[in-house]
């Protein structure tokens, strides 16, 4: 590397914007701080479990029955959706392309098992929860 | 020696992705139903507490907490060097020790619950 290499002038907070591409790669990364809030708000939840009274638990279902936290989980669910869930499985066959043989099975069969898998699974939690 | 370690970090970012991707779309609609006063029964504290004390609902909340915080940790990095943060080792330790300190605590919480 040369001592003095050139560094192209970059606009840190916004070089993104000027691309459509990378508009979508950037609305995509920071879905980890979504995965990252649900995470910590599912370990706050067992917190409250594991003080072994329906009091806590309460207080814990209770601390998101406000206005502002069901637009928080609207607008979540629905960002969610768009930049993690569809945009991993439409990712899944460019990331492990599957070869049977001589054939690669096609990207879009990969994709459709993706959403099959993703209905069943939602399916079995929401029956396990009671919401159908 | 490197490229192991990146097989795995990469590897865990990969199985984060998926399990939050499958469950997490169910999971923010179970928030929502609770937060506008639509608790599904399943989520009342004697079926949550008995879900939360058995062996594989145990299994998988450590498995669906532990490996997401791991997939976050490794994207908020790279966004981190995307908005121009050029410390790499340092953001690294950082979002890392987050992820440890989340699993840990999980599994701390679901060993009492029993």
């Amino acid at each position: 590397m040369s001592r003095q290499p050139y560094i192209r002038p970059m606009p840190k907070a916004t070089w993104y914007l000027r691309n459509g591409r990378y508009k979508v790669y950037m609305l995509r990364e920071v879905t980890c701080l979504l995965v990252g809030f649900y995470s910590f708000l599912m370990i706050y939840g067992l917190a409250a479990l594991s003080q072994d009274t329906p009091q806590a638990w309460n207080a814990f279902l209770a601390s998101q029955q406000n206005t502002f936290m069901t637009i928080v989980h609207a607008v979540a669910l629905l960002y969610f959706l768009l930049y993690q869930t569809f945009a991993w499985f439409e990712l899944a066959p460019k990331a492990m392309p599957l070869q049977l043989g001589e054939k690669k099975l096609p990207g879009s069969v990969i994709v459709i098992a993706h959403y099959v898998a993703w209905a069943i699974l939602s399916g079995i939690i929401f029956f396990a929860t009671g919401v159908i | 020696m490197a490229i192991a370690r990146k097989a795995i970090v990469w590897g865990l970012f990969a199985a984060g992705g998926t399990v939050s991707s499958f469950i997490f779309p169910a999971l923010i609609l179970l928030f929502l139903l609770v937060s506008s006063g639509h608790t599904p029964i399943g989520l009342e504290y004697e079926p949550a507490r008995a879900f939360a004390a058995g062996l594989l609902g145990k299994i998988a909340l450590f498995v669906v907490i532990s490996l997401s915080l791991w997939h976050a940790a490794h994207r908020l990095r790279v966004v981190f060097h995307d908005f121009g943060v050029r410390r790499d080792q340092l953001v690294a330790k950082a979002v890392y020790l987050v992820a440890a300190v989340g699993t840990l605590m999980a599994a701390f919480y679901l060993f009492l619950i029993n």
